[in-house]
């Protein structure tokens, strides 16, 4: 079988500096390049191709092979990291609230060369009251609570104790706020608060969040690559990128959701494809890109992230066999049959349910045949 | 800060096809509009773009395997 070439093939442009390198002569280049675009054009995956189901096992039988639980220290001391199947699964489900939210961030010179990196690694750190204070304690007689501040570990987030004394006075709602000689002192406003309310307040203080991102619970200043970067334990994208110190256009968080709310739904894909990959690779296996590509192309084609469950990615089916045949079937048969929904059998799973020939391959291929008109018809005309 | 958000190395390049453009996209590959993945309106990456419902934004990714791929999305409203 030989098949006509076609007009334009877009080979990449690696391939094409391959063959400008070897220096041929001009009808021989034309020649070699000419093989290349047929051979490139070959090996596209043609129609009717079932990628979906190579995809599938592609992926599903080497992360059999994958040690389950594996949480470890990815060259980083102290922060822990899930990896593994687990890692996968919640990135394909579309999990919300991942087990470990973390973030990458990058910083531009001169920080990136170290220039006062524990200092800002501790400003985005989110720092509580209780962690500043040496003791919180409550004054009963005159139904107040007296907090004593630390100086030394003040100054060591940068904070002044005025500094201090008015952020907490914007933060605290119903309580009068005081700086006294050597503590703070907080009074309920209203008085007929009893005992217990106190105690409740003073739990409420200890978590006052007085400097910081919300979320990064951890941070660590490492080298990587000549450079210094900090890892967070807790993600917080839309905070950390208008940050001046940061590298805007690096800066990376493994919660796919927030980067598409921040970056957009094309950069959500290409950070699906990044984290599974990384993953698969971190573990010594192998699988070709190109069925995450796939994985995370279906994901993604409604505009915003949907994990491949029943919620998600397996919902958009038309069909109510392909739905009914992957989880909960007795639910979706009911509503199917409530609803009076048809089912055209165009797709796969639901012909082989009913023992048909499957729109793959060849089976895709219809013969359209004119039928001869019959007698009457051919009178009428 | 929009700006800023453009230039994230994971980010491809998003244009926004002309009216002529458009239909001869779907003449090409004999196709309608709902047949295309879809990006929101709101979605970050084109709101520099001020895209309508059923406009088709071009993106050109770079991929590892075939050096750069173009890809459509349509818009619709979130």
């Amino acid at each position: 079988m030989t098949t006509k070439p076609k007009d334009d093939v877009a080979v990449p442009g690696s391939l094409l500096s391959e063959v400008k390198e070897a220096n041929l002569s001009d009808l021989k280049e034309k020649n070699v390049l000419k093989a290349l675009a047929d051979e490139y054009d070959k090996m596209k995956i043609k129609p009717g191709e079932s990628v979906g189901l190579v995809a599938a096992e592609s992926i599903g039988e080497p992360s059999t092979q994958m040690t389950l639980n594996t949480f470890h220290f990815a060259g980083v001391a102290e922060m822990n990291i899930t990896t593994g199947l687990p890692r996968i699964i919640e990135v394909l489900d579309g999990r919300k609230n991942l087990a470990t939210p973390m973030m990458d961030i990058y910083l531009k010179k001169p920080y990136s060369q170290g220039q006062d990196i524990k200092k800002i690694a501790l400003s985005i750190k989110e720092t509580h009251l209780q962690d500043v204070s040496t003791e919180i304690s409550i004054n009963l007689a005159d139904s107040r609570i007296e907090v004593f501040v630390d100086d030394a570990k003040l100054s060591e987030i940068g904070m002044s104790k005025q500094v201090l004394f008015s952020t907490l006075k914007g933060e605290v709602k119903g309580l009068s706020v005081d700086l006294r000689k050597d503590f703070i002192s907080f009074k309920v406003k209203n008085k007929e608060e009893g005992i217990n309310a106190i105690f409740k307040m003073k739990e409420k203080i200890k978590t006052l969040v007085i400097k910081g991102i919300k979320g990064i619970s951890q941070v660590l200043p490492v080298k990587r690559n000549n450079e210094f970067i900090i890892i967070t334990a807790g993600s917080n994208l839309k905070k950390i990128l208008p940050m001046p110190f940061v590298d805007e256009t690096r800066t990376v968080s493994n919660n796919i959701f927030e980067i598409e709310d921040v970056l957009g739904i094309e950069a959500a894909r290409q950070a699906i494809i990044e984290e599974v990959y990384k993953v698969i690779e971190n573990q010594g296996l192998n699988v070709d890109i190109r069925h995450l590509m796939l994985v995370a192309d279906t994901m993604c084609a409604s505009g915003k992230i949907q994990g491949v469950t029943r919620y998600g990615t397996v919902k958009e089916k038309v069909s109510v066999l392909a739905r009914a045949s992957f989880e909960t079937p007795i639910k979706h048969l009911i509503e199917a049959s409530l609803y009076g929904e048809t089912d055209h059998l165009k797709s796969v799973v639901e012909n082989v349910m009913l023992n048909q020939p499957v729109p793959v391959g060849t089976g895709m291929i219809k013969l359209v045949t004119k039928e001869e008109d019959t007698k009457e018809e051919k009178k009428a005309k | 800060m929009k700006k800023i958000e453009q230039k994230h190395i994971l980010i491809p390049k998003h244009t926004k096809l002309s009216d002529k453009e458009k239909a001869d996209l779907l003449k090409h590959y004999n196709i309608a509009l709902s047949n295309l993945p879809s990006i929101v309106k709101d979605d970050s990456a084109v709101s520099h773009l001020t895209p309508k419902a059923d406009d088709i934004i071009k993106i050109v990714r770079k991929s590892s395997t075939a050096g750069q791929s173009i890809f459509y999305r349509v818009v619709v409203d979130a």
